[in-house]
């Protein structure tokens, strides 16, 4: 019984003593991050290299959940003759939820993995030490960029899913299932109010951009310089994110639109 | 009284503690480190010699003591005096530490497009002249992975002197190398010494190669300094542990045997506790 509670204690303290070196880390991040801002190429070759790789996977697998959204809902709505619904519904789900949240999942697999493995290796093969030692500060000159690449990156990723989804629907809906065009794009255009349901997943999906590029950043950065302590931050990286994400999404979910 | 007493001294520590968990890594270490001398800190493996030139690079704090660089107390400069102070400073990292998405050329600009606004055409030019000082112009394409690990200290070595710094630490440069590589380096070290009128320091277990450079030499082992000279006050030394260290002897008061119970018990006692 001693023992359990003695892990249950170690385990206490070990992670808040974690969530407060996160913390620390991203305020210092942060304080120097104007710095990077002069230095605008280093955003941009981050913003190429977690953005724009992932667009294919995002804009793929946004095609697919639409496609699956438009089959289900037609299968519902029909039940209740309202098959005219169904560009609505899909926007919806995907603006309100499904883009800011699988997206934010997607690049936390997808580019979350490779900045926690890259930073992480950099950390073991002294890289970072061998920055400090010339007087660059690897904050500001290699986790910054990477943080506001990934800030900026997922809203616009997200909108791109939720475009590749609504278009998803419309060939499953439209395309297969006989759904009348101009009814799914006007029901869309009538009833996805742009400030109470486009804004609140743009809000979504800056936090939860935010959330990830941290968690990927700091995983990296705290981990142990072993080829066993990368690969568990990796793991991490992913599980930790999809866990914030979800969580956050329950929350932001209940102010915004609850 | 570990410490040398002329000369002009570019870095001094003096009562240095420091303490890694329960482990105490150095405990009271006094040692001067002078102006264009190549100095050498030896000890066997984990006796804290790479810790040693964290703490006078600023990236570790001491317990207690000071360790002054050029006059400065390296663990009381704020950051940005700390940065100003390793501008002056160059590293070359046991692994070579070099970035690796960048080619041999990059690597060898990074300090000099980070720290100054010179114009490309001179960073090109200062970039091949520290190239040809190790040797290695003709290899300003190659990606990291694609050097021995003997060139990659060498370009590692072109990055350190790249802003011409006051001082070079080498950590283990030697480590690792084959016996040509490893008499390139050794040759480099002392050149790059002599050319630039550096301070190097040196931290290494392999004798032959830095006691053949080295103007003084610190042996440091259980977090204390046990001794200190010249190579040859070093090989006439009365100290039974120097006399090991430096003739690599397999007994003595460091002890072949780990700490064990009595042999002929423990045959006795069979395999089952």
């Amino acid at each position: 019984m001693m023992n359990l509670l003695q892990q249950l204690g170690r385990s206490g303290l070990n992670f808040f003593e974690r969530l407060g070196r996160g913390h620390l880390f991203l305020f210092y991040v942060l304080s120097v991050s104007p710095g990077m801002f002069i230095r605008f190429r280093l955003l941009l070759q981050q913003m190429f290299s977690v953005g724009v790789r992932s667009l294919l996977i995002i804009a793929v697998a946004g095609l697919f959940v639409g496609m699956v959204l438009g089959l289900q809902g037609y299968n519902t709505l029909i039940d209740f003759g309202a098959e005219e619904s169904l560009g609505v519904m899909v926007a919806l789900s995907l603006v309100q939820e499904l883009g800011p949240v699988l997206t934010a999942i997607l690049f936390a697999a997808r580019a979350g993995t490779s900045l926690t493995a890259e930073i992480g290796l950099m950390k073991a093969t002294e890289q970072l030490s061998g920055m400090e030692m010339m007087a660059v500060d690897p904050l500001q000159r290699v986790i910054a960029p990477r943080l506001w690449a990934g800030f900026i990156s997922v809203p616009l990723l997200a909108a791109i899913f939720s475009v590749a989804g609504v278009f998803g629907g419309y060939f499953v809906g439209v395309g297969l299932l006989g759904v009348d065009a101009g009814a799914f794009w006007s029901q869309i255009q009538s009833r996805v109010d742009f400030y109470d349901d486009v804004v609140g997943g743009i809000i979504k999906s800056v936090v939860f951009g935010f959330v990830a590029s941290w968690i990927a950043l700091f995983e990296g950065y705290d981990a142990v310089p072993t080829a066993e302590g990368v690969s568990r931050a990796t793991t991490r990286t992913v599980v930790h994110t999809a866990l914030a994400v979800l969580g956050l999404d329950v929350v932001m979910t209940a102010l915004m639109f609850g | 009284m570990s410490v040398t007493d002329s000369g002009d001294v570019l870095v001094r520590i003096r009562g240095l503690t420091f303490r890694r968990g329960n482990r105490m890594i150095f405990d009271g270490v006094d040692l001067d480190i002078h102006r264009g001398r190549i100095t050498a800190i030896m000890g066997p493996s984990g006796t804290g010699k790479t810790t040693l030139l964290k703490l006078i690079g600023g990236q570790l704090r001491p317990l207690s003591g000071t360790i002054e660089v050029d006059g400065e107390n390296v663990a009381q400069l704020s950051r940005s005096k700390l940065f100003q102070l390793r501008k002056r400073m160059g590293m070359l990292f046991q692994s070579g530490a070099l970035l690796t998405d960048l080619n041999v050329y990059d690597n060898v600009a990074f300090p000099i497009r980070e720290h100054t606004k010179l114009p490309e055409q001179l960073i090109h030019d200062l970039v091949l002249m520290k190239l040809e000082a190790v040797g290695l112009r003709g290899a300003r394409e190659l990606m990291p992975a694609e050097l021995s690990g003997g060139m990659a200290r060498r370009v590692a070595l072109a990055r350190a002197i790249a802003l011409d710094p006051m001082m070079i630490m080498y950590d283990e440069p030697f480590t690792g190398q084959d016996p040509i590589s490893m008499g390139v380096l050794v040759q480099l070290i002392d050149k790059i010494n002599k050319a630039l009128a550096v301070t190097s320091v040196v931290v290494s277990h392999d004798v032959a190669e830095t006691a053949a450079i080295a103007d003084y030499i610190y042996v440091i082992s259980n977090g204390k300094v046990v001794g200190h000279g010249s190579p040859d006050d070093l090989d006439r030394s009365g100290s039974e542990w120097v006399q090991q260290f430096m003739k690599g002897l397999p007994d003595g008061p460091v002890p072949f045997h780990y700490p064990a119970g009595d042999y002929a018990e423990d045959l006795l006692a069979g395999a089952v506790q």
